[in-house]
């Protein structure tokens, strides 16, 4: 493909000019190795954009593609648009961000994992807690064997989104890809993903409204892991106490307890861990700020500046994948939250009952012995 | 502007280490006569600016300022704005031009300009950002406020997107209105520093992380080290502790060395952490702060 031959700037086209599509934007066109464009279907915000910044803004993705014919595309629209868009932009060969979540139907989340990788595209979606220390900490430590068999999760998400019956905006709409359960509870279910996989079975889920009409404010469910452990989550956007989105992973394990969230990974070991020498038994906690290395430009954390900054490296080395957060990955976690949904509908548990692994005995003591 | 600046993220619950304490910061703070207590230590010991955002709690704060100004005679207020959150949470109930709009004085030309859904003029674009910023700056009526900074997640947006236009509408408007030094909070300042100087803005207040290890510099070290040296920057210097991985000494003692750094901005809960730091910059930084 001509941008594999091509040893200057990535040309990338942020779609979609909304809370994140802009935000996304500013990290982009501030990206030393990007060439960057922009579009929207909003006649407002390409107006004021085009009159008063250098980087071309087009109005609708159509017109983008035609004119700039980018070599990779950010989708942050609607959930509801990202299948189709991001189908478009794969057939026409560019790599492909996408906003989280994925697609609202696991089934075009798969389609299209094969379509990138059959053409050998970088295909990543945006789930952006991946790319915070703690929880990168957390994964180390879980695949270090730190707290021995995990058995019990406890998987949170808390913020002030809707604090009130209002207005409806797409983000207020089921069809639409509106909710707590693909906002917010997205997030922590992701991260489950990463440290455990998909889940066996799912029960116990309630998907209820607080203040809004026809979609859920709050998100409850029991997650099961084959020879794993089994997760609560518990997730609320209309919780004013928090400032704003609050994710946070407790777990507890045969040799200790994790817990992370953005700032901050707290460990407790039991014994002391051969492959963690700077763990002692007991309490170690370490700060996102010492596990994180510094971008080359912030905006909202270095978890929104490191994400790009893996995806246009992708990109631009020709590495044929995502480094993180492949279309893969994302589709684990529609199909989770498909379980969910499915769960919460039918009251029946669904998936397989897990294989349970018996735990090791213990050596029987020899009272008698030597 | 003083050697050492008081800051206000204790005051509302923003702790870049743990959730736990921003939480119980949060509480201790709930009731304004906490936070005056902690302010009146502050004053007390000599550290007469406070540099505050925008939030409803701060318009209380003024008041009590205002109130007793014999008590607060030298009492200086630094307004960052906006407070962010008031802003994003209106996008997420009215879109971007609805929140737009219920900021406008109703029945006013940029309401009816906004209602129509038509390009806007670059006029009332001007017009809209200045209403904006008027807005900020009311409750700061009647005090003190010689310097007004932007907040970095505006700055940082509009610098990313290349709308420095913003920046240079907030300059003029500041100056001419209010009389005041425009100011600027980052989180790139090489970046930032370039950008304004082509908008010819010289020498420009900015607030940014300067610490001896780099924490949180985006940009890199060095880029900030030149831009110090450069003697185009009238830098404040916040996250000087990197967030408690520096000593207090060494942090203060390495800060006084540079070049460039006209201040420094701290925020304390505690008695012992100000006279602490007051001490230091004092130590350090030669003329009592």
């Amino acid at each position: 493909m001509l941008q594999e031959m091509r040893e200057d700037k990535l040309k990338l086209a942020v779609v979609g000019l909304g809370k994140m599509g802009l935000s996304h934007f500013a990290m982009v066109n501030a990206h030393p190795d990007v060439e960057a464009v922009a579009c929207d279907e909003s006649g407002f915000m390409v107006d004021v954009l085009s009159k008063n910044i250098n980087t071309p803004v087009f109005r609708g993705y159509d017109e983008m593609m035609d004119k700039a014919a980018p070599d990779a595309v950010v989708i942050a629209t609607p959930s509801r648009l990202h299948a189709p868009m991001v189908r478009q932009a794969l057939k026409a060969g560019m790599h492909v961000f996408c906003e989280k979540p994925f697609c609202l139907d696991w089934q075009d989340s798969t389609a299209l994992t094969d379509l990138a990788a059959n053409k050998g595209l970088v295909a990543q979606v945006g789930y952006h807690y991946r790319y915070v220390g703690a929880f990168q900490e957390m994964k180390r430590l879980i695949e270090a064997g730190a707290i021995g068999r995990v058995t019990h999760v406890l998987a949170e998400a808390y913020g002030p989104v809707v604090l009130r019956t209002k207005r409806q905006t797409w983000r207020s709409q089921k069809s639409e890809g509106g909710g707590c359960l693909y906002d917010y509870a997205a997030h922590p279910l992701n991260l489950l993903n990463w440290f455990f996989g998909a889940p066996a079975q799912v029960s116990g889920s309630v998907l209820s409204s607080v203040f809004s009409e026809g979609i859920d404010d709050e998100v409850f469910s029991t997650l099961r892991w084959d020879a794993g452990p089994t997760a609560q989550l518990s997730v609320n956007w209309s919780d004013e106490s928090h400032r704003k989105m609050s994710t946070k992973i407790s777990m507890i394990g045969t040799n200790g307890r994790l817990y992370a969230d953005r700032q901050e990974c707290q460990t407790y070991l039991r014994a002391p861990v051969e492959s963690l020498p700077e763990y002692q038994p007991g309490w170690t906690v370490k700060y996102t700020t010492e596990l994180t290395e510094d971008r080359q430009f912030y905006l909202r954390g270095e978890e929104y500046s490191g994400q790009l900054d893996d995806f246009v490296t992708a990109a631009q080395q020709g590495q044929g994948n995502a480094l993180e957060n492949s279309f893969a990955s994302a589709t684990e976690t529609d199909q989770t939250m498909a379980m969910i949904i499915e769960n919460a509908d039918t009251g029946q548990p669904v998936g397989k009952a897990p294989v349970v692994v018996k735990s090791e005995k213990p050596a029987r003591r020899r009272w008698f012995g030597r | 502007m003083d050697k050492l600046l008081f800051g206000d993220n204790q005051f509302f619950g923003i702790n870049h280490m743990s959730e736990e304490k921003a939480r119980a910061q949060a509480m201790r703070f709930q009731k304004t006569d906490a936070i005056m207590q902690v302010l009146d230590t502050a004053y007390d010991a000599g550290i007469h600016t406070f540099m505050c955002t925008t939030h409803d709690r701060i318009a209380e704060v003024v008041d009590r300022v205002k109130a007793q100004p014999d008590r607060y005679a030298d009492f200086t207020f630094y307004p960052c704005m906006p407070y962010a959150h008031k802003y994003a949470n209106a996008v997420t109930d009215h879109g971007m031009v609805g929140a737009l709009r219920s900021f406008m004085p109703e029945d006013g030309l940029l309401s009816t300009a906004l209602a129509g859904g038509k390009a806007l003029a670059t006029k009332e674009v001007d017009g809209i950002s200045k209403i904006l910023i008027d807005m900020e700056m009311k409750m700061f009526q009647g005090v003190n406020a010689p310097v007004v900074f932007i907040q970095n997640v505006f700055t940082d947006l509009l610098l990313g997107m290349g709308f420095t236009r913003a920046l240079r509408l907030f300059h003029d408007h500041v100056q001419e209105k209010y009389g005041a030094e425009p100011a600027y909070i980052t989180m790139n300042m090489p970046m930032l520093l370039a950008a304004l100087e082509k908008e010819g803005i010289e020498r420009p207040i900015i607030c940014s992380n300067i610490n001896k290890i780099g924490f949180r510099m985006s940009g890199g070290f060095d880029a900030y080290l030149d831009a110090l040296k450069s003697g185009r920057v009238r830098a404040v210097a916040m996250s000087v502790y990197a967030s408690g991985a520096i000593p207090a000494d060494e942090a203060i003692h390495w800060i006084s060395e540079l070049p460039g750094v006209e201040s420094i901005v701290f925020g304390a809960s505690s008695a012992g952490n100000i006279h602490g730091t007051k001490a230091l910059v004092d130590k350090y930084m030669g003329v009592p702060a």
